[in-house]
């Protein structure tokens, strides 16, 4: 048998899972990274932010999803 | 009254038809009274899985329009007189009828019938809408591929928007050696993904194709593991507790107790 990375079940799974978040939110995959641009831009102008590890993403808990971002920030100091 | 249950899917050709024929039959075989409703209109096919399509006169449309009163539609089934069908129209035109009236006939229908099982055409437009008119209770068919359980997911939340709370699925086409090999969705994933409960697994089974060119649903035999897969979730709908047909790999440990026959 094909090792678990590489059995077609694991990508399916994954794929599946990616593709129902995009749904339920009615957020296709395209508008998410227009609206992280968009985020990242208007943090930028209010504080030193670590623009390229900045990140959002949809969690799924039991009964409800939310939109996290990370935002990493500068220390100045 | 009886109960009313729309089985329906997001993906069309997943296996509806096939599913209210068989869950039809094996309620009527444990004696229920049973009558299918064909609302897929304009693509008429149960009555053809059932080995009933030289029997009918009128149609859902008819019974509707009043052309006829429902005992002359609904079609007896050759082996089990407590088995009934009225068959879909033929028509083209998609506003032959409205959802008061479906709901209207379901309702008729319950006072009558242990269970009432509605086939639902495919999608997400108003023949859809129709099918669940009238329905309690709603089970979605769907295959373990990605673009059918991804539909299935959009059609558990149309049917929450519409009332239907905590739809069963199942998942029907479950080919044994593909997840063996690692190329079918685990159905404990499926489940997960969609949080939805499971009523039921159907193998993929080429005897399903004869029994359709046969007119005769699977239930009908005995021997087949499929014929018991449907069997068993009409027990389920009955409210009798199954485990699942085992279609993922047997554990080792269990393969040896059956071999030494302690389980
Ligand atoms: N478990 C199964 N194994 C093999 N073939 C199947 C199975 N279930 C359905 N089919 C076949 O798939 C096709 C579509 O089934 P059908 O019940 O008409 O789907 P739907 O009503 O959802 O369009 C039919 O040719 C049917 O014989
Ligand atoms: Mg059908």
């Amino acid at each position: 048998m094909a090792p678990f990375w590489r059995r077609s079940k694991e990508t399916a799974k994954e794929r599946l899972r990616l593709i129902l978040i995009h749904d339920r939110i009615e957020l296709s995959p395209g508008k998410m990274e227009e609206l992280k641009d968009d985020l990242r831009e208007v943090f930028k102008k209010h504080l030193n932010v670590k623009t390229e590890d900045f990140d959002i993403s949809v969690s799924r808990k039991k009964d409800s999803m939310a939109l996290e971002a990370d935002i990493p920030l500068r220390d100045s100091r | 009254m009886g109960k009313s249950i729309v089985i329906t899917s997001g993906k069309g050709g997943v296996g509806k038809t096939t599913t209210t024929a068989n869950i039809g039959m094996a309620l009527a075989i444990m004696g229920r009274s049973v009558v299918l409703i064909d609302a897929d209109i304009g693509l008429r096919n149960l009555d053809v899985v059932m080995g009933l399509e030289n029997r009918i006169v009128y149609d859902l449309v008819d019974v509707v329009e009043e052309r006829c009163r429902m005992d002359q539609a609904l079609i007896k089934d050759k082996r089990y007189r407590n088995l009934m069908l009225l068959p879909a129209a033929q028509t083209r035109d998609k506003t032959a009828v409205q959802q008061e009236q479906i709901a209207g006939l379901v309702e008729e229908l319950r006072e009558e019938f242990d269970y009432v099982l509605i086939d639902s055409p495919a999608g997400i437009e108003q023949g859809f809408r129709n099918a669940i008119a009238g329905a309690e209770e709603a089970v979605i068919v769907t295959t373990p591929e990605v673009s059918a359980v991804r539909d299935a997911d959009r059609i558990i939340g149309m049917l929450e928007a519409e009332g239907l709370h905590d739809p069963r699925v199942i998942i029907n086409r479950i080919r044994q050696d593909m997840v063996k090999r690692g190329d079918m969705m685990d159905i404990d994933d499926m489940i997960e993904i969609l949080a939805i409960n499971l009523l039921g697994i159907v193998p993929d089974d080429e005897d399903i194709i004869v029994s359709t060119n046969k007119g005769e649903p699977i239930v009908l035999n005995n021997k087949s593991r499929t014929g018991e897969a449907f069997r068993n979730i009409a027990r389920r709908i009955e409210g009798e507790e199954l485990p699942m047909l085992n279609t993922g790999r047997e554990k080792i440990v269990q393969k040896i107790k059956r071999m030494i026959g302690i389980s």
